[in-house]
C-alpha cells in the first residue's frame, strides 16, 4: 500500500517528462534470504547478466525485472507471487527454485492467465496431470536427471547399487528416477531424515557390509561435503565408486577444493548442462559470468539465463504486443531461442526434450575444480509424465 | 546377522551418544543451577564449530585449534551471559524463551554474514582421516574413535570437576538450594557466569569435534538441541549420570533403528510398505521411547538422589 | 464506547474494522493483493488465539503448536486427494484428529514442567513434521494441491467464492475469540489461570490441575486445527513447512507481541507481526537481522505487548 502511494506520486511527477518507451515487467521469484539464498543469488546474477547482454531490451521494450523473495517457505513464496501478479502487475512470472513454492504459487499466475516459466523446479504434477497451456519449464523434470544416472550406471557396467538419499520429495524423486532405468540390483536403500541427519555412520557401515559395485547419493547444499567426507573416512573411496546428482556443482566444488577433498575428483554425475558444453550461447554465458562475477555459474544460473532469453524470443515473436498471449505461448512452445544447452524441443507438456550428459569432476586449466562433460547418456530424452498431460502440444 | 556390522553400528551409536552427552551435560548444568531456559545453547554448539573450525584452519593444526577453542568459548559464553542473559534471571520462563529465540535468529544471521551461507569445511590431518583395523576383522574410521575417547575424557573430567573440586561443590550447592548457598556467602552471579561458561565450552567441544565429520553449517545446533533435551528427560532432569546413560542409550537405539528397522519390518510387511515405513518409523523411535518413559516413569531413568 | 478511549481497545477496534472492510476497500484503491494478505492474517490470528488459551492464560509455553495447523490442513488435503470434498466429512475428521492427537501429546508433555515441557512439545511436533515429509504418496514436502475447497452442499454458500471464504474466516475468528472469552471467564478458566500463578496451591485445594490443563490443551489443539483447515482452503495447498518449529516460534511471538492473556491480543499481535514482515521485506533483504533483536527488545521492555504499551497506566495490572 505504501509502495502504491509512492508509485502514484512518482507517476504524477513523471507526467511532465516525455512518455517513456513501452516496457515489459517480468516477475522473478527466487530465494533471497535464509542460507538457501546462495542459490537465489546465482539465479539473480544470471538474470541480471542476461538482461545486460541484451542491452536491457527485448524487441523495442525496456526490460524491468521485479524480484520476489520466497524466504524458502511455500506460503511466503505464494504471497510474493501474489504481490507480483496483483500488486506489481507483472506481465510474465518466472523463477522458482523449490517445487513446493511452485506448486503453491502456480495457480495464482495461471489463474490470472499469465505465462509462468519455471527456471528450476520440475515437479511431476505440472508435467503430467496438471500441465497448463501457460506453464513452461526451461530446466528439467525432476525424474530426468536421475534416470540419466541410472542409464550411466548401466553403461558403466555397474551390477549392484546402494542408494542413500534424504527422505524428502527431491530425494525420493532422485531415487525413484534411478530405479526407473537402472538394470542391476539394488542391494540397499536408505532414506535419511532431512535436513537434520548429518551423520551417516550407520548407513555407511551397511554399505561396507553390502559390498555394492557402486553407491548413488544425492545430498544438496552443505550436506554434500559432509556425506563425501564420511564416505572417505569410512574407507569406501577406491572401494565403492561414488555416483551422484546435484551434490557436486559450481557452488559446492570451490568448498571441496578449499578443503582439499580430492576424493571428489573423478566422480561421475549426469546433467543436461555443464559449463564446458560446446555451444556458442553457453561459451558466451560462462565467459561473461566468470568475467563479471569471478566464479563459474551453476546450473541454476544457466537455467535462469535461459528463462530470460526464452521470454525475449516470445516478445520478439509478437513484435512487442504483450496482449498477444497466444502468440507468446506459441513462441515459447517452439523453444526457438539460443539456449546454453544447445538446440532443444519442447514436449507436449511444455517440458524440454533434451540430452543428458555424463559429467566428471576435474581440474580445469587454471587449477579450479569444475566438471567436464563427457558422452551423451540419454539423447533427446522426454520425461515420463508427458503422456499424462492432456495437451496435444 | 553379521557381527562385524553389529559391532560397527554399536560403536556408531556410542559415538553419537557421546556428542549428545556433551550437549546434554551443558544444558543440565545451566538449567539445573540457573533455572535458565536457554534455547540458544544450540547456537553455542554452532559457534564452537565455526570459531573452532576457523582456529583449526588458521593454525593448521587440529590439536592447537581445539585447545584454543576452549578459552575462546569460555570467553564467548561469559560474554553472552553478561550482556544478554543476566537481565533475564528474575524474569519468567516465557521471557527466557523469547529472548533466547531472538538470540538464535541473531547468531544465525551473524554467522551467515561472517562466514557466508555455505558453511565451513574443517579439514583433518591425514593420519586422522582414514580407517583403522581394530581387530576381529573390523575397520572403523579413526576419527570416530578419537571422538569416543575425547568424549569419555571430557565426561571423566566433568565428573571430577563436579564431584571432587571446590567449584563443583559450589555448583552442587547452588543446584540444590540457590538462596541458601547465596546466604552462606557464595557469590552467585560469579558462579552463574562460570557455570554458563562451562556449559558453553561443553557445547563448543561438541560442535567442534563433530565438525570434521558433518561440516559446520548454519542452524546445526537446533536439531542437536532437541535431541539433547530428549536425552535429559529420559535420563532424569538434573542428573549428569542419568544424562550420560540416557545419551548412550539414545545414540545406540537411534543408530540400531536406522540400521536394522527396515530389515525387521521386511519380516512382516511387503517390500514397498517396509521401504517407506522404515525411515519414517526410525526417525520417530527416539520420541516414542521418550514418550513411553514419560508415561511410565516421569522422573526419568536415573533421577538425582533426593529429587522427585 | 468509553472503552474505546483506551488506546489498546481503539487499536483493536481499528484492526477489526479493517478486517471487515478490506475486501471492498482494497480493490477500491487498486490493491486487491491485500485482501489475500488480510485473509492470511486472520487465519494466523485464529491459531494465535488458540495458543493464547494455553500460553497466555495457562502459562504453558507450547513450542509445537503449529503442528495442529498441519493436522487440520492435511486432513482436508488428504481427503480431497482421495476425492472426499464434503465439508461435513472433512471438518469433523480434522477436528476429531486434532482432539485425539492433542490429548495424547498433552498427556505426555504435561508430565514435565518448565523448559522440558517446552522442548517435549517441540519434539512431538517435529515427529509429525518428519512423518509428513516422509509421506511420499501425499507429496512429501512438495505439498498437496487442493483443487476444490470444502463443499458444504448448501446452494448459494460456496467457499469457492473468495468473498465467502474471507468472511467465513472472519466469522470463525470472531467465534473463536468468543469461545476463548467464555472459557477464560468460566470456572474452568479460573482453575487454569490459578494454576499458572501457583500450581501447588491449586493442588492443595484438591483440584487436579493436570486434567484441567489437558482439557485446555485439547481445546487449543482443536481451535488451531480449525485454523489449519481454513488455511488449507484459503491457500488450496498444504505442505509440511506449515507446521515446522519456526512456525510455532512465530505463533509464540504473535501472542506475546499482542499482549498475553488479553482477549484480542493474539489478533492484534498476528496483525502487527505479519504486516511488519511484509513491509520490512519490501525495504531490505536483511530484515531478519533487524527483526530478531526487535522481538527481543519487545520482550525486555514492552511487557504486556501492544496491549500493554497502549493501555493507559491505570488500566494495566
Amino acid at each position: 500500500m505504501f509502495r502504491k502511494l509512492m508509485g502514484t506520486a512518482a507517476a504524477l511527477t513523471l507526467l511532465a517528462t516525455p512518455s517513456l518507451a513501452d516496457s515489459i515487467k517480468i516477475g522473478f521469484v527466487t530465494t533471497l534470504t535464509t542460507p538457501a539464498a546462495i542459490i537465489g543469488k546465482d539465479m539473480k546474477d544470471a538474470v541480471d547478466l542476461a538482461v545486460e547482454s541484451m542491452g536491457g531490451k527485448m524487441g523495442n521494450l525496456d526490460v524491468e525485472i521485479v524480484y520476489g523473495d520466497d524466504e524458502f517457505n511455500s506460503q511466503k513464496g505464494k504471497q510474493a507471487t501474489e504481490r507480483l501478479v496483483l500488486s506489481d502487475n507483472v506481465d510474465i512470472v518466472a523463477g522458482y527454485i523449490w517445487s513446493n513454492v511452485l506448486l503453491a504459487s502456480a495457480p495464482v499466475v495461471l489463474g490470472a492467465d499469465k505465462i509462468l516459466i519455471s527456471a528450476n523446479a520440475g515437479p511431476s504434477p505440472l508435467a503430467g496431470a496438471q500441465c497448463h497451456k501457460n506453464y513452461f519449464n526451461v530446466s528439467w523434470q525432476n525424474d530426468q536427471t536421475p534416470m540419466a544416472l541410472g542409464e550411466l550406471l548401466n553403461q558403466q557396467g555397474v551390477k549392484s547399487l546402494y542408494l542413500i538419499a534424504p527422505n524428502y520429495a527431491a530425494g525420493q524423486n532422485m531415487v525413484a528416477g534411478v530405479e526407473r532405468t537402472f538394470k542391476g540390483t539394488v542391494v540397499g536403500k536408505d532414506m535419511t531424515v532431512w535436513p537434520s541427519q548429518r551423520d551417516w555412520s550407520a548407513e555407511l557401515s551397511k554399505v561396507k557390509a553390502a559390498k555394492p559395485e557402486g553407491i548413488f547419493t544425492f545430498y544438496p547444499g552443505p550436506a554434500g561435503p559432509a556425506f563425501i567426507k564420511q564416505y572417505q573416512q569410512a574407507g569406501l573411496e577406491g572401494q565403492v565408486p561414488l555416483y551422484s546428482v546435484y551434490t557436486l556443482d559450481s557452488i559446492s566444488l570451490p568448498l571441496f577444493q578449499k578443503a582439499g577433498m580430492e576424493t571428489v575428483l573423478g566422480t561421475k554425475m549426469t546433467q543436461f548442462w555443464a559449463p564446458d558444453l560446446d555451444f556458442p550461447q553457453n561459451k558466451k554465458f560462462v565467459a561473461d559470468f566468470r568475467a563479471k562475477y569471478g566464479r563459474y555459474p551453476s546450473f541454476y544460473a544457466a537455467q535462469a539465463y535461459d528463462s530470460i532469453f526464452s521470454i525475449k524470443s516470445a516478445v520478439e515473436a509478437v513484435g512487442g504486443d504483450l496482449k498477444n498471449v497466444d502468440g507468446m505461448r506459441a513462441a515459447m512452445r517452439k523453444a526457438d531461442f539460443p539456449s546454453v544447452r544447445g538446440p532443444f524441443k519442447m514436449g507436449n507438456n511444455h517440458h524440454p526434450i533434451q540430452n543428458f550428459y555424463e559429467r566428471t569432476v576435474v581440474k580445469d586449466a587454471d587449477g579450479n575444480w569444475t566438471t567436464a562433460v563427457g558422452r551423451v547418456v540419454l539423447k533427446d530424452h522426454q520425461d515420463p509424465y508427458a503422456s499424462q498431460c492432456k495437451m496435444a502440444g | 546377522m553379521d557381527y562385524v556390522l553389529l559391532v560397527e553400528q554399536f560403536l556408531n551409536g556410542f559415538q553419537l551418544g557421546i556428542i549428545l552427552f556433551l550437549m546434554a551435560a551443558g544444558l543440565t548444568l545451566v538449567f539445573g543451577i540457573m533455572d535458565l531456559v536457554n534455547l540458544a545453547h544450540g547456537s553455542l554448539f554452532m559457534i564452537g564449530a565455526f570459531v573452532g573450525g576457523t582456529l583449526v584452519i588458521v593454525t593448521d593444526s587440529f590439536l592447537l585449534g581445539f585447545l584454543l577453542m576452549i578459552p575462546a568459548m569460555l570467553v564467548i559464553g561469559i560474554a553472552v551471559e553478561l550482556v544478554a542473559l543476566r537481565t533475564l534471571y528474575p524474569r519468567d520462563h516465557l521471557d527466557h524463551v523469547l529472548a533466547t529465540f531472538g538470540l538464535i535468529l541473531f547468531f544465525n544471521e551473524a554467522t551467515r554474514l561472517t562466514w557466508g551461507p555455505e558453511g565451513l569445511i574443517v579439514p583433518l590431518p591425514a593420519f586422522l582421516d582414514g580407517s583403522v583395523a581394530i581387530g576381529l576383522g573390523i575397520t572403523y574410521p579413526v576419527y570416530r574413535l578419537v571422538i569416543i575417547a575425547l568424549g569419555l575424557a571430557v565426561a571423566f573430567g566433568l565428573w571430577v570437576l563436579v564431584a571432587r573440586t571446590r567449584i563443583g561443590m559450589l555448583i552442587r550447592a547452588g543446584a540444590s538450594n540457590r538462596t541458601m548457598a547465596g546466604a552462606l556467602g557464595v557469590n552467585i552471579p560469579v558462579l552463574f557466569s562460570i557455570v554458563f561458561g562451562i556449559g558453553a565450552v561443553l557445547a563448543g567441544v561438541a560442535g567442534l569435534i563433530i565438525t570434521p565429520i558433518t561440516q559446520a553449517a548454519i542452524g546445526m545446533g537446533e536439531d542437536v538441541l532437541i535431541l539433547a533435551f530428549v536425552v535429559i528427560v529420559i535420563g532424569g532432569i538434573g542428573s549428569i549420570r542419568g544424562a550420560f546413560i540416557a545419551a548412550i542409550l539414545t545414540g545406540v537405539i537411534d543408530t540400531m533403528g536406522r540400521s536394522f528397522l527396515d530389515v525387521f519390518l521386511l519380516l512382516f510387511l511387503p517390500e514397498n510398505a517396509a521401504e517407506s515405513a522404515g525411515p519414517a518409523l526410525s526417525s520417530m523411535l527416539i520420541y516414542v521411547l521418550m514418550a513411553a518413559i514419560l508415561f511410565f516413569r516421569p522422573q526419568g531413568l536415573f533421577p538425582p538422589r533426593g529429587a522427585g | 464506547m468509553t472503552a474505546l478511549r483506551n488506546p489498546a481497545n481503539a487499536f483493536t477496534a481499528i484492526v477489526l474494522v479493517l478486517f471487515a472492510i478490506v475486501p471492498f476497500a482494497a480493490p477500491a484503491i487498486g490493491e486487491p493483493f491485500y485482501v489475500i494478505v488480510f485473509a492470511r492474517i486472520m487465519v494466523w490470528a485464529i491459531a494465535a488465539v488458540s495458543l493464547n488459551l494455553i500460553m497466555g492464560y495457562g502459562g504453558l509455553i507450547s513450542f509445537g503448536h503449529a503442528v495442529y495447523l498441519g493436522i487440520g490442513g492435511y486432513t482436508v488435503g488428504i481427503l480431497a486427494f482421495h476425492g472426499i470434498n464434503s465439508a461435513w466429512v472433512q471438518w469433523p475428521v480434522a477436528i476429531g484428529l486434532c482432539a485425539a492427537i492433542s490429548a495424547v501429546f498433552g498427556a505426555i508433555s504435561l508430565r514435565t514442567r518448565g523448559v522440558y515441557f517446552i522442548m517435549i512439545t517441540l519434539a512431538l511436533a517435529q515427529m509429525i513434521f518428519f512423518l509428513s515429509v516422509s509421506a511420499e504418496y501425499y507429496g512429501s514436502d512438495d505439498g498437496l494441491n487442493i483443487f476444490q475447497r470444502s463443499d458444504f452442499g448448501v446452494p448459494g454458500f460456496s467457499l469457492e467464492d473468495n468473498l465467502t471464504m474471507y468472511y467465513t474466516i472472519l466469522a470463525l475468528l470472531l467465534g473463536c475469540v468468543f469461545v476463548s472469552w467464555r472459557l477464560v471467564n468460566s470456572r474452568f478458566g479460573a482453575v487454569i489461570r490459578a494454576a499458572k500463578s501457583n500450581n501447588t496451591r491449586v493442588l492443595a485445594v484438591g483440584v487436579s490441575t493436570f486434567r484441567y490443563r489437558l482439557t485446555a490443551f485439547v481445546f487449543a489443539g482443536v481451535m488451531c486445527g480449525i485454523a489449519g483447515l481454513l488455511q488449507a482452503n484459503l491457500e488450496r495447498f498444504v505442505s509440511p513447512d506449515m507446521m515446522n518449529w519456526p512456525r510455532s516460534g512465530e505463533l509464540i511471538f504473535m501472542v506475546v507481541l499482542g499482549g498475553m492473556s488479553t482477549l484480542f491480543g493474539p489478533v492484534t499481535g498476528a496483525f502487527v507481526f505479519l504486516m511488519l514482515s511484509e513491509i520490512l521485506a519490501g525495504i531490505t533483504i536483511h530484515w531478519h537481522i533487524i527483526f530478531g533483536p526487535f522481538l527481543v527488545l519487545v520482550v525486555l521492555f514492552a511487557r504486556g505487548g501492544i496491549a500493554g504499551l497502549l493501555s493507559p497506566r491505570s488500566a494495566r495490572e
